[in-house]
């Protein structure tokens, strides 16, 4: 008897994917750093860093505590400027198979509408997730993705500057979750990636002060996973859009109770961070469920756990 | 793979790990990232400068306080077991010129033994620490030709008393550059001797780290040109570049 692998193509958000696993935002840098190491078949797709229109200089350091299954960073969406990362990060990243999404970060809604509009000309990027959910900044970032309105505004604003397939990143720093889904939903969002860190802080004992330069940072990690999921869950029974779940995968087997929640694809994040094969590690373990569970296309696992 | 396992002295652990590629390729500054056993998977690879690399044998040797998780299960790896190790990454120091004057503060050493085991052109070693006990410890591997060491301990138990910047002053003069690892606190105290002597110095820097490769941004420091990582521009930087006092 012939045995077909399974199929793991994805359509996420108008982005064609040859594999439902994404690096996230952040861990990932500006790619080329792990994509010149790595074998990086297993990966559909890659988010870079958060980039502004202007250089940012980040937190102070400590940057990164360490916490029981997690860890907490206050980077603080160090970047290098939209110039220098199309002059720069952009023509490195061109001779890998993986997708190229950028997430776009601003302090005012005009900053992002910039970013988006600049990299709309810029061959090689495949699309767009606009970070509002970053917990280490003051102004911006999160300020838009705990508020509705906020939320809408910067969508609707960004949408019409781009046709670029176009995903909005949640905090997890909220109320209820299937509000901001919606609102972005409303404004013209293409899909959710959800979610971004959780706030967070940890203190050392022996000097008495809190760990990180910036006192809170944001929690990443296995110990978010079961939030996160929540919240693709109830997402998934909000909105029409596709899903790309995240927080604190480092199995297939977490990867998989995504997918089932109603994520249609997955990043890894810290994860990467404990074992950089890890992306062919839980492709491996996709197949072989899918296999398992006679399941011939990875559509079919999406939302299965809702029904 | 762990080949042999050593406890200097309580609070220490020095471990040789055959990785050929590691040892042929690692320049002194470098560092390697080690992975934690699989049952403790969700815990973050740590960071090491090379503190010997034997070519010849194939061998790598990492010389830690243990001060952690990490390195507390690190120091109790049973010789045999295996070990995944990433390196060597990040950018070492440059090549020593003849009368280079080294400096390290306690567990300092480890980076510095492998720089100057890089060459027999007569070189100086300024080595402090708290007491006779943990530098006799830490000076294991110091037996090299042409190498002279000046100690120094906090309580005069061996050497001279006091601090290594005490006697820096002495030896500024005759060096031709520095090359310093430690706390700190000695290293800010260093970087101004250096400018006053216009004595160029390089300095290695730790930071808690998480990709190891540049990617993160986690394990930045403050310099004269904005915020730069440990892992990729560094661990070795120019002294007059680092910003202490912006530290924290």
């Amino acid at each position: 008897m012939n045995r077909v692998d399974p199929d793991l193509r994805v359509n996420l958000a108008g982005i064609e994917l040859s594999t439902p696993v994404l690096a996230a935002s952040g861990p990932f840098g500006y790619g080329h750093e792990y994509l010149e190491r790595i074998d990086s078949s297993a990966l559909g797709a890659v988010i870079v860093k958060g980039i502004s229109t202007e250089p940012w200089a980040g937190n102070p350091p400590p940057r990164l505590a360490e916490t029981p299954a997690g860890l907490l960073n206050s980077i603080g969406l160090q970047n290098p400027g939209l110039q220098a990362f199309l002059a720069e990060d952009l023509p490195r990243l061109k001779n890998y198979s993986p997708k190229l999404i950028v997430n776009v970060v601003g302090k005012t809604v005009e900053e992002y509408a910039k970013v988006a509009a600049a990299l709309k000309q810029s061959e090689g990027v495949d699309g767009l997730e606009l970070n509002i959910s970053c917990p280490n900044l003051k102004a911006g970032g999160m300020a838009f993705g705990t508020c509705p309105e906020a939320t809408f505004e910067v969508v609707s604003l960004v949408r019409k500057v781009t046709d670029l397939p176009l995903l909005i990143k949640l905090s997890p720093n909220v109320t209820d979750i299937t509000v901001i889904a919606r609102a972005a939903e409303e404004a013209g969002a293409d899909g959710l990636s959800l979610v971004n860190t959780l706030s967070g802080m940890a203190i050392d004992i022996e000097s008495k002060k809190p760990l990180l330069g910036n006192t809170f940072g944001g929690l990443s990690g296995p110990a978010i996973m079961p939030v996160a999921l929540k919240m693709v869950w109830q997402a998934a029974g909000a909105v029409n859009i596709p899903l790309l779940g995240m927080g604190g995968i480092t199995s297939a087997e977490d990867a998989i109770q995504f997918m089932l929640a109603g994520a249609s694809a997955v990043a890894l994040g810290t994860g990467l961070f404990y074992d950089p094969e890890l992306p062919q590690q839980v492709q491996e373990g996709l197949v072989h469920y899918m296999s398992a569970h006679k399941l011939t296309n990875i559509g079919q696992l999406v939302g299965l756990a809702r029904r | 793979m762990l080949i042999e396992k050593k406890v200097p002295l309580t609070g220490y652990c020095r471990l040789t790990f055959r990785a050929p590629r590691i040892a042929e390729m690692a320049e002194p500054g470098q560092f390697v990232m080690v992975y934690m056993p699989p049952e403790h998977k969700y815990m973050l690879p740590r960071p090491f400068s090379v503190h010997l690399a034997d070519r010849n044998n194939g061998t790598v040797t990492l010389l830690f306080e243990v001060k952690g998780t990490g390195t507390g299960l690190m120091a109790e790896a049973l010789e045999g077991s295996t070990w995944k190790i990433a390196g060597p990454l990040g950018r070492g120091f440059m090549a020593l010129p003849p009368n280079a004057l080294l400096v390290a503060g306690g567990i300092g050493i480890a980076p510095l033994a492998f720089l100057a085991a890089s060459t027999e052109l007569p070189r100086t070693l300024l080595f402090g620490g708290r007491t006779a006990e943990q530098l006799a410890c830490l000076a294991g591997d110091l037996a090299l030709p042409n190498l002279s060491i000046v100690e120094v301990t906090e309580d005069g138990s061996r050497g001279q008393k006091g601090l290594v910047t005490n006697y820096l002053p002495d030896l500024l003069p005759s060096a031709k550059a520095l090359f310093a690892c430690g706390p700190s606190s000695m290293l800010t105290i260093i970087k101004e001797l250096c400018l006053q002597e216009k004595v160029q110095a390089w300095f290695s820097l730790e930071e808690r780290m998480a990709c190891g490769i540049g990617a993160c941004v986690g394990c930045a420091v403050q310099t004269s040109e904005g915020y730069k990582r440990v892992c990729f521009d560094g661990p070795v930087f120019a002294a007059e570049e680092v910003l202490f006092n912006e530290q924290g």
